[in-house]
């Protein structure tokens, strides 16, 4: 996907947003979180473009999940941690959770348990710019701008221009063959 | 791992690049002491082992809290109460505490280099708390911290540490810490309570507190031992004060506006330290105390959070 084709992918989930939490009375209860760091991008943007369609602007939070991960143990080195930062109550919210890429969904697994220690949401949507399948947990995104089968072992790569990439692009590196 | 190190037994042998690991980790471990649930699940099913021979209740409770925050289990084990009264060596007592398979052991001992000794004696991480005359590490890096905290960075700040020089393992974790990153380090105290050609370390050496304090951005005011009081060393501790305790007066005086206090505790309140001052504005002291956790959290996340490089080998293998 070229920048033109994430634009357009951000565009049209957040018109999505807009529709269902319309239809649900939610739209004054929405926030955002992004998952650091290749869902933060993702969150602002969708934020944007809410806030370009409502003129109000829904509070953003960020999460880094590195101490809530499952395989600390098969890791060498203990991951970096980066900052967390959610400064508003959860309660009552409707938490539209942003990641980059849904893989396996341990990811997502791990960032819903950190959510809700931060409080108790309405309900939680999540949006992802690109699925790309082989989930290894009960997950899905309520929200998807591409869904795309990749073999296992490729690698997907979001370049977001906000993490220092010089334009937003999604690549697809072909992994070993297993 | 911290940077190469499987143990924290001092700063001495970190770098610049290794003891900022630490520093910045302990940020966002700040922020998880914030929140409403300040449990995060990171160390679950590891267990840490406080080891104490020397009586703590701000180190020993600090690493206790900073291991429940992680959700890694914690065990208390002090001299008092232990079979260390019964005679039992400190390797004996060690070898017991491995076999109950702690993945930490946090050690504070009267006798310097004991941890460095169990390091090299037993399989899990150690991290000194605190021993005799030589380091108190997490207390080093938990002063850096809080300075670096209140002005941005360290670098091209001054820090003067007044007191017992020559007993002082906070003095000497500070020493080996703060110079590291970029900051001027000066000491000050009686002259037989600082080490000849302790300059040889990076810093300068003061008999008087107003040339020590004066244009400094922090001061770190060191516990007066009250064993030491009525030795050779300091006649009585009004004569102390008089010379190298701070007071309100003295502070406003010779103090930049913007200077901090330091001191980690317990305080001799009228010794070293008056109360006006130990409370006031300046004071970063209970600053000191939430850092303390965060630090430590830091430490306990590094060495136990990875496998470490063998069971890493044997996973991937």
């Amino acid at each position: 996907m070229n920048a033109e084709a994430v634009q357009r992918a951000v565009q049209r989930i957040a018109h999505e947003v807009l529709e269902r939490a319309r239809a649900q009375g939610s739209l004054e209860r929405l926030a955002f979180v992004g998952i650091r760091r290749g869902g933060v991008p993702l969150a602002e943007r969708i934020r944007a473009e809410i806030a370009r369609a409502t003129g109000s602007e829904p509070p953003l939070g960020t999460l880094d999940i590195a101490l809530y991960r499952d395989d600390l143990a098969e890791r060498g080195a203990a991951p970096v941690v980066g900052p967390t930062d959610v400064r508003f109550p959860l309660e009552g919210r409707t938490i539209v959770l942003a990641d980059d890429v849904l893989y396996t969904g341990r990811t997502i697994r791990a960032a819903l348990d950190e959510l809700v220690d931060f409080g108790r949401p309405r309900r939680v949507w999540l949006a992802v710019l690109v699925d790309r399948g082989g989930r290894e947990l009960p997950i899905s995104a309520d929200f998807a701008g591409a869904r795309l089968e990749v073999p296992e072992g490729a690698d997907v790569q979001v370049r977001w221009r906000e993490n220092g990439d010089a334009e937003d692009s999604v690549v697809v590196r072909e992994g070993r063959k297993p | 791992m911290i940077g190469r190190h499987r143990h924290l037994i001092g700063l001495e042998g970190l770098s610049r690049e290794e003891i900022l690991q630490v520093l910045d980790l302990a940020v966002s471990m700040k922020e998880v002491l914030s929140r409403p649930v300040k449990k995060v699940p990171s160390l679950r099913g590891k267990n840490v082992v406080n080891l104490f021979f020397e009586t703590s209740t701000r180190t020993r409770s600090s690493f206790e809290i900073a291991a429940k925050v992680l959700s890694a289990d914690s065990l208390n084990w002090t001299a008092a109460q232990s079979s260390t009264t019964k005679g039992e060596t400190l390797l004996d007592t060690a070898r017991n505490l491995e076999a109950m398979r702690p993945d930490v052991l946090v050690v504070r001992h009267s006798a310097s280099g004991a941890p460095n000794f169990l390091a090299r004696h037993v399989g899990c991480s150690v991290v000194s708390a605190g021993d005799g005359a030589h380091e108190h590490p997490s207390q080093g890096l938990l002063d850096c911290f809080t300075i670096r905290e209140r002005f941005g960075s360290l670098e091209g700040r001054t820090v003067a540490i007044v007191g017992d020089i020559s007993h002082s393992r906070v003095a000497r974790s500070d020493l080996h810490s703060l110079p590291k990153l970029g900051a001027k380090v000066r000491l000050c105290g009686p002259p037989t309570m600082i080490p000849l050609g302790i300059e040889r370390l990076g810093a300068t050496v003061h008999h008087d507190l107003r040339t020590a304090v004066e244009g400094a951005d922090a001061v770190v005011m060191l516990r007066i031992q009250h064993e030491r009081i009525g030795d050779p060393l300091i006649p009585n501790t009004r004569e102390y004060s008089k010379y190298w305790g701070l007071n309100a007066k003295k502070a406003a005086e010779w103090l930049k506006p913007e200077a901090v206090i330091l001191h980690p505790g317990p305080i001799n309140r009228g010794v070293e330290l008056s109360s006006d001052v130990a409370d006031g504005p300046r004071s970063v002291i209970l600053d000191q105390v939430q850092n303390g956790v965060a630090v430590r959290m830091a430490i306990l996340y590094l060495l136990a959070g990875g496998a470490g490089e063998d069971r890493a080998e044997k996973v991937s293998a």
